[in-house]
């Protein structure tokens, strides 16, 4: 990057200031000895041209929506539209949720995002045994596309754009949304927004799964198929790195599985569907956590940018330029957050959002200051939301593209974290491939690895999370107002499902369900099948009864 | 006859765990107990599986465990997992491949670790067997990693020794090494679907076809088989193939019974016993009481300093107690 | 004689954060206990028959749904049916302040919430858990 002149120039300063560095330091000892990222990557005093003096401008950076996309997709950055400020919410019953997304929809939130309870989340209904306790608890219960009409009741589902957090049972939530559209005279192909629909991940970090790895990805695949075919502005599968951050992966891991995991999915649609892929490309999405370790994060999401182009260049042989564009969401780590003194939690959010902003994402979830202690509170989702407001409206951070681009420090740490990315997804691959570095517990182990680590480096205080380990407050008491999740959920989900069971066309359902099976046994795209089942009010469980009756029930290999 | 014998006899699953474990912590008293266990009679199929680590084990013993439940039969599992050679303290995980099981009343699954080199591994899994057979359990899985002598011990107690490999993970090389092949009374290649199967499967026919140690006359000879079982992600294939290596099993131990054989393979299993009774009662309280004395520690520190060597001293401590 | 603590860590429920007990296995391994560790989506009752199966001591219990209410209750439930009321089980995850004197009274011995240091879990059970004879 930098011609000779400017390198001899640059040592020679070095060689003085690493002088004045031992002069001073002789007298004054820095505070500690190792100074390393969250993550232990660690970190120079300083950085100058010779860090960055392989860095090749064309290649390795280039403009805003130039190859390979370092510094951003778009060529007017965030000046032309800013990131979707997107909000996860759910809870309790359909109708409550539906409440609080209309009041989102009136606060100046670009788009909505469904956060399911644990037994819609694991394809069971809240009459199965295996649902006792969860219903609407850590989100919205779907049984029955009833639940899902009341979910969506007064929105346009035309004209705004839904995001559902829902894995194992993707196709059938997508399925729902798909009919509900139809009632409300909305075509296909007039509906966007996301599925997370990324089950890789979940064997990896967070652990609700259906169905093994294989027919896992399989019907995956179905859906990005069908979504390319009849519903080309939804994307179809949100490539998740924000789990595997949150179950204790260090940056590099988070950055390495993700794109993998990724690869995993391309591979299996060229190879399981025969598209193209300039096809399906342009509508995979992406979704990274931004944690605590400020820079660390910034270069963590402009590397995600330019790997991922290169893999689909280099690797796929992608033509479209839109295919080579990873574009993700964002949200702001769960795990940073602190139950002690949770009014710091704002601070941290605010953090990390900026980080993702500098990082160029495309949508963002702050967090609540509250989420660590339960679900967010109005007052806390709102604080959170205005967080964002505040870095796009007031701080002046979006003036100006990748205001960081070009940093000494930020483009050498990018491209370290780019190399590390590389050898543990080069390790994968001879492995032959994320399915079999899953059965391995690879992935899973090197996640566990870095969470034992990071824990011990908290209760040695090597780490600092202030309130935990430092600056603790003996006296405290929880101060912030707790959310209630209403007791009588459960019951009248249950009544309503007993009563939905007993007023539609059970005939209907049976042959529903014959259909879906032999288009699993056969190999068909279940979304054609699973559209019509859910119309005539066949629930969740009973599809992904289906699923685990013909692909088998993959159950947890607790690799610790 | 004690209290607690009769209920581990009834099959109290509590008390017999709590009496593995006492075993297992070298706790005084349970001789006493075990004593009045060694003489129920007993008509159970001990079945020892040994493999490298990730060999599929428990995913193979849990399938098994369905195929014996549908025939009704009563189980033991045993599951043996190393442990931190820094705390002594270990992870069992074992069973977490076994879970749908955990809430079948016919099947008792005890987790036990390997204890670093401590020793006594092999006596507490031969006295858990022992203790399981008491409860009158139709079928005993004991499953242990092969790496180590103590686990290699802990083979002594079964039956009928299956020894599982799978292709591609260097099992070839490694079983030969160990001499594991001669223990083997099945073999089973899991993941049977991956490449390096059919290999695998060709270098076993070709070991055991030239296999010496096998001099019984022809008509009298176990034809030592080699079960594949295929694909995990498919269940209903898998179980099938599980059918399978029941059916060698069950022909295994008929084998045993119909050329008298079982009373060999039953006083291998009590001479192993003996040895570590023996062990318990011989090695194990001198080694305890040099510690005790701090004999040890000086032995050592001597040895440090090269003024004397290891033979002198355990010379001289054998003569020491062995003249008493 | 050599006593060591068994420990059975087991997630009741359906949800798979398993990160907090994954680490705790390992910091109880290296503190030398023997840690039974049973993955994620277990019901009370297989809790319950698993810590009787494997004698321990204590059940601890981790939970980030907000079932706990209703789940930590039903493993105490189970143990009791089955005769086994004396085994200890605590608790861990995300509960809120409000719902720990009912988690008491139903018997769950002590609730670790986040942040809790790994050694303080070690120092509790080394106090509070004599195994029995």
């Amino acid at each position: 990057m930098f011609n000779k002149d400017t390198l001899e120039q640059s040592g020679a300063l070095r060689r003085k200031w690493e002088d004045a560095v031992k002069e001073t330091v002789s007298k004054h000892a820095d505070q500690k000895k190792d100074w390393t990222t969250i993550s232990n990557l660690p970190i120079k005093r300083v950085y100058g041209p010779e860090d960055m003096k392989e860095m090749d401008f064309e290649k390795d950076s280039g403009y805003p929506g130039q190859y390979p996309f370092l510094r951003g997709n778009q060529p007017t950055g965030y000046r032309g539209r800013n990131w979707t400020f997107r909000m996860f919410s759910g809870m309790g019953t359909a109708a409550e949720t539906n409440k609080r997304w209309k009041y989102l929809l009136t606060t100046g939130q670009t788009g909505l995002s469904a956060a399911f309870d644990m037994p819609t989340l694991m394809g069971y209904d809240t009459d199965s045994p295996k649902a006792m306790g969860e219903c609407g608890r850590c989100g919205v219960a779907i049984d029955t596309i009833e639940d899902f009409q009341e979910l969506v009741e007064g929105i346009p589902l035309g004209k705004i754009s839904t995001s559902m957090t829902i894995n194992p049972p993707a196709t059938v939530l997508w399925a729902m949304y798909c009919a509900c559209a139809e009632q409300q005279g909305v075509p296909l192909t007039k509906i966007s927004g996301t599925i997370q629909n990324d089950m890789l991940k979940e064997f990896i970090a967070q652990k609700t799964f259906l169905c093994p790895p294989e027919p896992s990805v399989k019907l995956i695949s179905d859906t990005i198929e069908f979504g390319t075919k009849y519903v080309p502005k939804w994307n179809t599968v949100s490539i998740s790195g924000y789990h595997i951050r949150e179950a204790g992966s260090n940056a590099v891991q988070e950055l390495a599985f993700t794109l993998r995991d990724g690869i995993e999915y391309v591979e299996d649609v060229i190879r399981r569907k025969g598209l193209d892929v300039d096809e399906f490309a342009p509508r995979l999405s992406f979704f990274f956590d931004a944690h605590i370790d400020f820079f660390e994060e910034i270069c963590k999401l402009r590397a995600a940018r330019r790997m991922w182009a290169r893999i689909m260049k280099e690797r796929f042989h992608a033509k479209n330029p839109r295919s080579l564009w990873m574009r993700f969401h964002t949200q702001t780590a769960g795990c940073s957050l602190t139950a002690q003194q949770p009014y710091n939690n704002v601070v941290r959010t605010a953090v990390e959002a900026l980080s993702a902003v500098l990082g160029g994402t495309q949508s963002l979830h702050t967090n609540s200051l509250d989420e660590v202690l339960c679900l967010p509170s109005e007052q806390a989702v709102q604080i959170a939301l205005r967080t964002q407001q505040i870095i796009a409206e007031e701080t002046g951070v979006t003036n100006t593209i990748d205001p960081l681009g070009g940093s000494y420090f930020i483009e050498t740490l990018t491209n370290e974290m780019e190399e590390k990315a590389w050898e543990y997804i080069h390790k994968i691959d001879d492995m032959g491939g994320m399915i079999p570095a899953i059965e391995k517990g690879f992935p899973q182990m090197e996640i566990s690895d870095a969470s034992y680590r990071f824990q011990q480096q908290i209760d040695d205080k090597e780490k600092t999370m202030i309130g935990v380990n430092r600056y603790k407050d003996e006296k405290e008491k929880t101060a912030v107002p707790i959310l209630e999740i209403d007791e009588t959920v459960e019951e009248t989900q249950l009544k309503k499902l007993a009563d939905v069971k007993r007023r539609r066309d059970n005939r209907k359902v049976q042959s529903c369900l014959q259909d879906l099976k032999s288009a699993c046994k056969t190999g068909k795209n279940v979304m054609p099948f699973c559209i019509e089942a859910v119309k005539n009010k066949v629930s969740v469980q009973e599809i992904c009864d289906v699923y685990r009756d013909v692909y088998g029930e993959y159950r947890d290999p607790g690799i610790y | 006859m004690k209290e607690l014998s009769k209920r581990i006899i009834e099959g109290d699953v509590r008390s017999a765990s709590h009496l593995i474990r006492n075993i297992e912590d070298q706790m005084p008293g349970t001789d006493d107990v075990m004593r009045e266990l060694f003489t129920v009679k007993k008509d159970t199929h001990v079945i020892g599986f040994t493999g490298s680590p990730g060999a599929g084990k428990s995913t193979l013993t849990d399938g098994l465990i369905t195929a014996y439940r549908k025939l009704d039969k009563t189980i033991g599992v045993l599951a043996v997992d190393p442990s931190s050679p820094f705390s002594g303290g270990a992870i069992l995980g074992d069973r977490i491949r076994m879970v749908q099981h955990a809430t079948d009343r016919k099947v008792f699954m005890r987790s036990l670790s390997a204890r670093g080199s401590a020793g006594g591994l092999s006596k507490a899994a031969g006295e858990a067997v022992q203790i399981m057979e008491a409860m009158g359990k139709d079928r005993i899985l004991v499953e242990t990693c092969g790496v180590g002598q103590q686990e290699v011990d802990i083979i002594d107690h079964a039956h009928t020794v299956v020894v599982v490999l799978v292709p591609g993970m260097g099992d070839e090389v490694q079983t030969i090494k160990a001499g594991i092949m001669e223990i083997a009374d099945i073999f089973v290649i899991n993941k049977a679907n991956r490449d390096g199967a059919q290999k695998l499967y060709r270098e076993i026919s070709a070991m055991l076809a030239s296999s010496p140690s096998n001099k019984e006359a022809p008509e009298r000879r176990w034809k030592v088989p080699i079960v594949m079982v295929e694909n995990l992600n498919d269940h209903d294939k898998f179980q099938q193939s599980v059918e399978t290596l029941r059916e060698k099993l069950d022909e295994h131990y008929e084998y045993l019974i119909k050329n008298h054989l079982l009373a060999n393979k039953a006083q291998h299993k009590i001479e192993a016993e003996l040895k570590e009774a023996l062990w318990s009662r011989i090695f194990q309280p001198v080694v305890d009481k040099l510690y005790a004395d701090g004999e040890m520690e000086q032995m050592i520190d001597r040895l440090v300093k090269k003024e004397t060597d290891p033979y002198t001293l355990a010379d001289k401590i054998a003569k020491e107690y062995l003249d008493k | 004689m050599n006593r060591k603590i068994r420990i059975l860590l087991a997630k009741p429920g359906l949800d798979g954060h398993d990160r907090g007990v994954k680490v705790l296995a390992r910091c109880f391994r290296d503190a030398g206990f023997e840690v039974i560790y049973t993955g994620c989506h277990q019901t009370p009752e297989e809790i319950a028959l698993t810590a009787i199966q494997e004698d321990v001591d204590v059940v601890g219990l981790s939970c980030l749904s907000g079932a706990h209410n209703a789940l930590f209750p039903a493993v105490v439930k189970d143990l009791k049916q089955n005769g086994a009321e004396d085994i200890v089980v605590f608790g861990g995850g995300i509960i809120p302040e409000k719902d720990m004197p009912s988690l008491h009274k139903a018997g769950i011995q002590a609730i670790f919430t986040p942040g809790t240091p790994m050694q303080a879990t070690v120092d509790w059970l080394n106090e509070h858990i004599t195994p029995r004879d």
